[in-house]
C-alpha cells in the first residue's frame, strides 16, 4: 500500500515502479523480458550454479569437518591455514577466479560441443563455481567441527566399551550425533552461496542469471524487473531454506529434548 | 576360591596437567578380582577410583605396571569387559531397545536375534514396555538402568560401574540398588563397582576395597559377610560403616 501509493506520487517508473507492473511479471514468470530469457529461465541458471557448488563444497566440507572435529592432530594442520582464507569474503575472489579461469566453464569438460547438455554447462561458469564453494565452505565446515566436538565423551566411550571400533564410532555415534549441527551448517552455508551467486552475477563476466537480469534490466533503465529479480530471489532463498528446516524438524527433534 | 578374572600389579597413573604438573593419580595399586565377585571401590572424590576403572575398561592407555584379564594383558577396551558411566550415556536419537542392542551391532549380530537378546534384557531390568520409548521420555533411573541392560546384552564377563547411581535421588537409588543385587543374581558376572557412598558399598559389596586420596593407593580391603538382602538395621551393618567412616576419616585429617 504504501509502495503503491509512493509510486503514484512519485510517478516515475524508473524510480519506483507500481505493483501491478511489478507482480504481472511475477504473475508471468515465464514470459521473455527485455531479451534476456524468462525470469524462470534465469533463475533455474542461477539455481543449478549455486547446487554445483555448494554439492562440492558439502562433499568436501562435512568429511575434513567431521576428521578436524575428531582429531586434534588434523585439526591443528589445518585450522591455521583455513583461518587465514576464512576472512576473505567470497566476492574478493572474483577478480582472481575471473583472472584464473575467465570464462571457462564446465563445458570445457564435456566431449561434445553441442547439444543440450552442452549448452547448460556452458552457463556454468568456473570461476562462479569456486565463487558458490568458498562461500557455503566455511560455514559448513565450521559447524561440522563444531558438532563433532561437542559430541558427548561419554557417548563415545561407552560405545567403545561395548565393542564399537572407530569405524563403528563414526558411523554410529560422530555422524548422527553431531548431524543437527552439520545440518545447521548447510543451512546456512546454502543460504551464504545464494547470496554469493547472485552478486557475483552481477559482475563482469557474467551473461545470464538472476543477478545478471538485474543489472542488465537496471541498464535499461526497467526497474519493474530489478524488483521482480529481487523478490523472486528472495521466494527461491526462503524455498531452499525450508527445505532444511523441514529436515530439522522431522529429524532432530531428540536434541531440543536432550539433557 | 573362585579364578581370578582381573589382576592388576604395581598399578601407576600420573597425569599431566595443562601447566606442565604432573599430578600422581594411582599409587602402586595391586589388585586381584575374582570370578562372580561383587567388588566395590570405595573412596573420596579425588582418589583415583574412577581412572582406576577406566584403565580397566581401556579407556587409559598410558600407565605403569600391569593390567591383566584372565591372564592376558589389556591393550583396549572390548566387549567382554563392559561399563556403565554415571553420566546418561544412551544414545538420544535411538529408541530405548535400539540403545539396548548397541552392542550387538557392533559384534555383526543379525538384527532379529539382536531384538530377541535386546528384549530379554530389557525385561530384565523391566522396562520391556518402554521398548520404542526415546531416553528423554524416561526417568534417570530407567535411563540407567537401560544403560545396565545395554552392558548385559553383550553378555560381558566383567561389569564396570562407575557411580551409576551418583546422579539418582535416594529413593530410586536405594531401589536400583536392590535390583542390580538381583540381576547380579540371575547373572553372576563380576561386578566392579565404584561409589562414594559407604552405605551403598556395604549393601552391595562382597569385597570392599578403600582408598585414599592424594595419591590414590588402597589403605584396606574389607570383606563383608553378611547374607543377602542385607538389612540396614543388622548391628553388623553399623559397625562396618563406623569402621569404614573412621578409616576415611583419619585420611582426610
Amino acid at each position: 500500500m504504501f509502495w503503491q501509493g509512493m509510486s503514484i506520487v512519485i510517478d516515475n517508473k524508473i524510480i519506483l515502479p507500481g505493483v501491478n507492473d511489478v507482480f504481472l511479471l511475477l504473475k508471468n514468470p515465464t514470459m521473455s523480458m527485455i531479451g534476456m530469457g524468462s525470469l524462470v529461465d534465469n533463475l533455474t541458471i542461477s539455481l543449478i550454479r549455486v547446487l554445483t557448488g555448494y554439492t562440492a563444497a558439502v562433499l568436501l566440507a562435512i568429511p575434513l569437518g567431521m576428521l578436524m572435529g575428531y582429531s586434534k592432530t588434523i585439526f591443528s594442520l589445518f585450522h591455521y591455514f583455513l583461518g587465514l582464507f576464512r576472512p576473505i569474503p567470497p566476492l574478493a575472489w572474483v577478480p582472481l577466479m575471473l583472472a584464473w579461469f575467465g570464462v571457462s566453464s564446465l563445458a570445457m569438460f564435456y566431449p561434445v560441443q553441442s547439444g543440450q547438455i552442452y549448452i547448460y554447462l556452458r552457463n556454468i561458469q568456473i570461476s562462479m563455481v569456486v565463487i558458490i564453494f568458498i562461500g557455503a565452505f566455511f560455514p559448513i565446515l565450521l559447524s561440522t567441527i563444531y558438532g563433532v566436538q561437542n559430541v558427548r565423551k561419554t557417548l563415545i566411550e561407552s560405545a567403545r566399551t561395548l565393542g564399537g571400533n572407530e569405524f563403528n564410532i563414526f558411523t554410529k555415534i560422530l555422524i548422527p550425533a553431531s548431524a543437527p549441527s552439520i545440518v545447521n551448517g548447510m543451512r546456512i552455508g546454502l543460504g551464504v552461496a545464494w547470496m554469493c551467486l547472485v552478486s557475483a552475477e552481477m559482475l563482469p563476466g557474467s551473461i545470464s542469471g538472476v543477478g545478471y537480469l538485474i543489472i542488465h534490466a537496471y541498464t535499461v533503465a526497467r526497474t519493474d524487473v530489478v524488483i521482480a529479480g529481487m523478490i523472486s530471489i528472495g521466494i527461491v532463498g526462503v524455498m531452499l531454506d525450508s527445505v532444511f528446516k523441514s529436515i530439522e524438524v522431522k529429524k532432530f527433534s531428540w536434541q531440543s529434548k536432550y539433557r | 576360591m573362585n579364578s581370578t578374572i582381573l589382576n592388576i600389579e604395581k598399578l601407576n597413573k600420573i597425569f599431566v596437567t595443562d601447566k606442565k604438573q604432573s599430578v600422581q593419580a594411582l599409587k602402586d595399586i595391586n589388585l586381584d578380582v575374582y570370578n562372580n565377585d561383587f567388588v566395590c571401590i570405595l573412596g573420596p572424590s579425588g582418589c583415583g577410583k574412577s581412572t582406576l576403572l577406566r584403565i580397566v575398561a581401556g579407556l587409559e592407555n598410558t600407565y605403569n605396571g600391569s593390567v591383566r584379564h584372565k591372564n592376558k594383558p589389556l591393550l583396549s577396551s572390548h566387549q567382554e569387559i563392559g561399563m556403565v558411566f554415571q553420566e546418561y550415556s544412551l544414545l538420544p536419537w535411538r529408541t530405548v531397545i535400539s540403545n539396548v542392542v548397541l552392542g550387538l551391532e557392533f559384534l555383526g549380530v543379525r538384527k532379529k536375534e539382536r531384538i530377541q537378546t535386546g528384549m530379554k534384557y530389557l525385561s530384565m531390568v523391566g522396562l520391556e514396555k518402554y521398548a520404542q520409548s526415546y531416553p528423554y521420555e524416561l526417568s534417570g533411573g530407567m535411563q540407567q538402568r537401560v544403560a545396565i541392560a545395554r552392558s548385559l546384552a553383550n553378555d560381558p564377563d566383567m561389569l564396570l560401574m562407575d557411580e551409576p547411581f551418583g546422579a539418582l535421588d535416594a529413593h530410586t537409588r536405594i531401589i536400583l540398588q536392590k535390583e542390580l543385587l538381583k540381576i547380579w543374581n540371575k547373572n553372576r558376572k563380576t561386578v566392579l563397582f565404584v561409589t562414594h557412598s559407604v552405605d551403598e558399598s556395604i549393601y552391595l559389596a562382597d569385597r570392599i576395597i578403600v582408598m585414599s586420596s592424594g595419591p590414590g593407593q588402597i589403605l584396606e580391603e574389607i570383606s563383608v559377610e553378611m547374607e543377602r538382602p542385607r538389612e540396614r538395621s543388622n548391628p553388623e551393618y553399623g559397625r562396618l560403616t563406623t569402621k569404614i567412616l573412621e578409616m576415611l576419616d583419619i585420611q582426610g585429617r
